[in-house]
């Protein structure tokens, strides 16, 4: 019998020393594959990165340190066109897309669940749930179409396209905002006598901005990097800055695309990093 | 007021409500069904018509289209024979999604959970490592892939220094490069949802099961694994559905020879000039990840139902 109670004494105290030499959340071998991941992840990019500052045409056989292809870069003009087509095609689309989807927005979340809400979430994050390259051949098919019939050329058919695939992206984050404001506010606002505009205007406006600028981010990051459906509706003249480094490949591999490359991923890195800055302040 | 006043002073306000929100949705349906839901419409009117000699279509109804996508026409007698081209390109296009489907949750699985144990502030930060590649562009990563797995890339010349091979390996333009390109781009969008059920992971649960002696491994596919199933289940749709689509990484790193669905397509919107035939791929295509989305919509809802 005395036995019997020690042996059940001893147990449990043993296996509490064991679960707490090996901590009970770890699993072997887990941290070495996510650190695998982070390193497979960013070492191509580094090396991207490190070698646009080559003084060499080689892209893998380090020699001195030079910005000559960023100057090489800037000096193109067809980079320079294609830039300049990027930027006006992303503003339009971010600017149009962000508007929608805080209107949309503004009516799925700040009164009671209505008939059909569903169908218009559904609608709006439609661009998300089909592939890519099937958006791109079908928009091509009706503006295609479209210009057939009416004749009209011009950039107007890119900035809808993206307009159109922006909106669920700019969407989410004002939605999220939204959802985690009290109406108790603007409630306040209209005991004192605030119209339903004025109420907007200074209360709900400012209270729901870091929403719409984190939209706004995610619209111009998700524009600016767009390959496909750029490649399939943009018209002559109409060449971004993606599918001009998609051409400049096909072409050849010079320490040129590395440097163009290198700029945009610092224009996504800088617009994403500001991003988890305004998400954590709307957190606190 | 009466009460015959009050009801219709309520459904004045209730319509004007209504209108309100009509009015500040449209924007972004109207948009949506002009720009992104209409043109499917277009693309299965276009799959039954015939191909214009430089492109587009000329308004002839025609199931040709889909004819094509199995049997190969004799140009000299006219009948048809079974060609399975272009159904080897849709299967490999779907073994290739799931295999970078898999590959992704092998890796996805340790690295998300490996974040969700960490300490609150630390988790922030390693979030941001794997956000970041999933907001860069998808051509620069497949480019930056591309430098990296070319014969004469880095891989290739520091296995060489260091004298472990003599001969590069030869992976670019592969099945392997696609694979393994497809990995690289769509780790992130698995590791997300993995993580955001994770997160959410009461280890009291896992402490109860190795109270009750447990392995570890029991523990794994017992209790974190299943509590995980949400995210594990979002994580494949995510991985599949743009990968089974995929464009740039057959294109630069399968050199174009090794087609996916993605690149037949397009072709035939360029150099092939077969539009009818590029909007019935597409929409078999769209049949597929109906399919899968049907599939993870049923999944969930059963989740839904288990957990109340």
């Amino acid at each position: 019998m005395a036995d019997l109670a020690t042996t059940h004494d001893a147990a449990p105290a043993a296996r509490a020393r064991k679960l707490k030499a090996r901590d009970l959340k770890a699993m072997p071998g887990f941290k070495a594959i996510a650190w695998a991941c982070i390193v497979a992840l960013y070492l191509p990019l580094i090396v991207l990165i490190v070698f646009s500052f080559n003084d060499n045409r080689s892209v893998v056989k380090w020699t001195e340190f030079s910005l000559r292809w960023y100057q090489a870069a800037l000096e193109n003009e067809g980079i320079r066109n294609a830039a300049w087509v990027s930027v006006k095609v992303a503003l339009v689309a971010t600017i149009l897309s962000t508007i929608a989807a805080t209107m949309a927005a503004l009516a799925t979340t700040r009164a009671a669940a209505f008939k059909g809400q569903g169908l218009a979430y559904a609608i709006i994050n439609q661009p998300l749930m089909i592939p890519e390259i099937v958006t791109a051949i079908a928009t091509l098919s009706l503006f295609s179409l479209v210009k057939y019939v009416t004749g009209i050329t011009g950039i107007g058919y890119l900035m809808a396209a993206h307009t159109a695939f922006c909106i669920p992206f700019a969407f989410m984050p004002i939605r999220a905002r939204l959802e985690d404001m009290t109406l108790t506010l603007e409630q306040a606002g209209a005991d004192l006598y605030a119209t339903p505009l004025q109420a907007f205007r200074y209360i709900t406006l400012p209270l729901l901005m870091p929403g719409i600028v984190a939209g706004a981010m995610l619209a111009f990051v998700v524009s600016l990097d767009d390959v496909i459906i750029t490649l399939m509706v943009a018209g002559p003249g109409e060449t971004t800055l993606p599918i001009y480094i998609l051409g400049a490949i096909r072409r050849g591999i010079t320490p040129e695309i590395n440097a163009v490359s290198t700029i945009l991923v610092g224009v996504s890195v800088l617009l994403v990093a500001l991003l988890f800055l305004v998400q954590r302040r709307m957190e606190k | 007021m009466s009460g015959a006043q009050l009801s219709a002073a309520h459904a004045e306000a209730g319509r004007r409500a209504r209108n309100a929100r009509l009015g500040l949705l449209g924007p972004a349906v109207l948009i949506i069904l002009l720009i992104s839901i209409l043109p499917l419409g277009i693309t299965v009117v276009y799959s039954f018509l015939t191909p214009g000699t430089y492109g587009g279509v000329t308004w002839e109804f025609s199931t040709a289209a889909y004819v094509q996508f199995l049997f190969e026409e004799d140009i000299f007698d006219g009948t048809l024979a079974f060609n399975p081209a272009y159904l080897q390109i849709f299967l490999r296009s779907i073994g290739l999604a799931f295999g970078a489907m898999i590959g992704t949750l092998i890796l996805g699985f340790p690295t998300a959970y490996f974040i969700a144990t960490k300490p609150r502030q630390q988790r922030t930060f390693w979030l941001f490592l794997i956000t970041l590649p999933f907001w860069t562009n998808i051509l620069i990563r497949t480019y930056a892939m591309l430098l990296i797995i070319r014969d004469e890339g880095f891989i290739n010349l520091t296995l060489m220094n260091l004298r472990i091979i003599n001969h590069p390996l030869s992976i670019l333009y592969t099945d392997t490069a696609v694979f393994i390109g497809l990995i690289y781009t769509y780790l992130p969008f698995m590791v997300l949802p993995l993580y955001a059920s994770l997160e959410k992971l009461d280890f009291r649960l896992v402490e109860a099961g190795y109270d009750l002696y447990a392995s570890r491994w029991k523990v794994l596919s017992h209790v974190i694994a299943p509590l995980a199933k949400p995210g594990i289940i979002a994580g494949c749709v995510l991985v599949f559905i743009p990968g089974l689509g995929a464009y740039i990484t057959p294109e630069l790193l399968g050199g174009g020879k090794k087609l996916m669905i993605g690149n037949m397509i397009a072709i035939q919107f360029g150099s092939s000039r077969n539009w009818p035939f590029g909007s019935a791929a597409a929409l078999i295509l769209m049949a597929l990840v109906v399919i899968v989305l049907l599939v993870y919509a049923r999944a969930a809802g059963r989740e839904a139902k288990a957990h109340g």
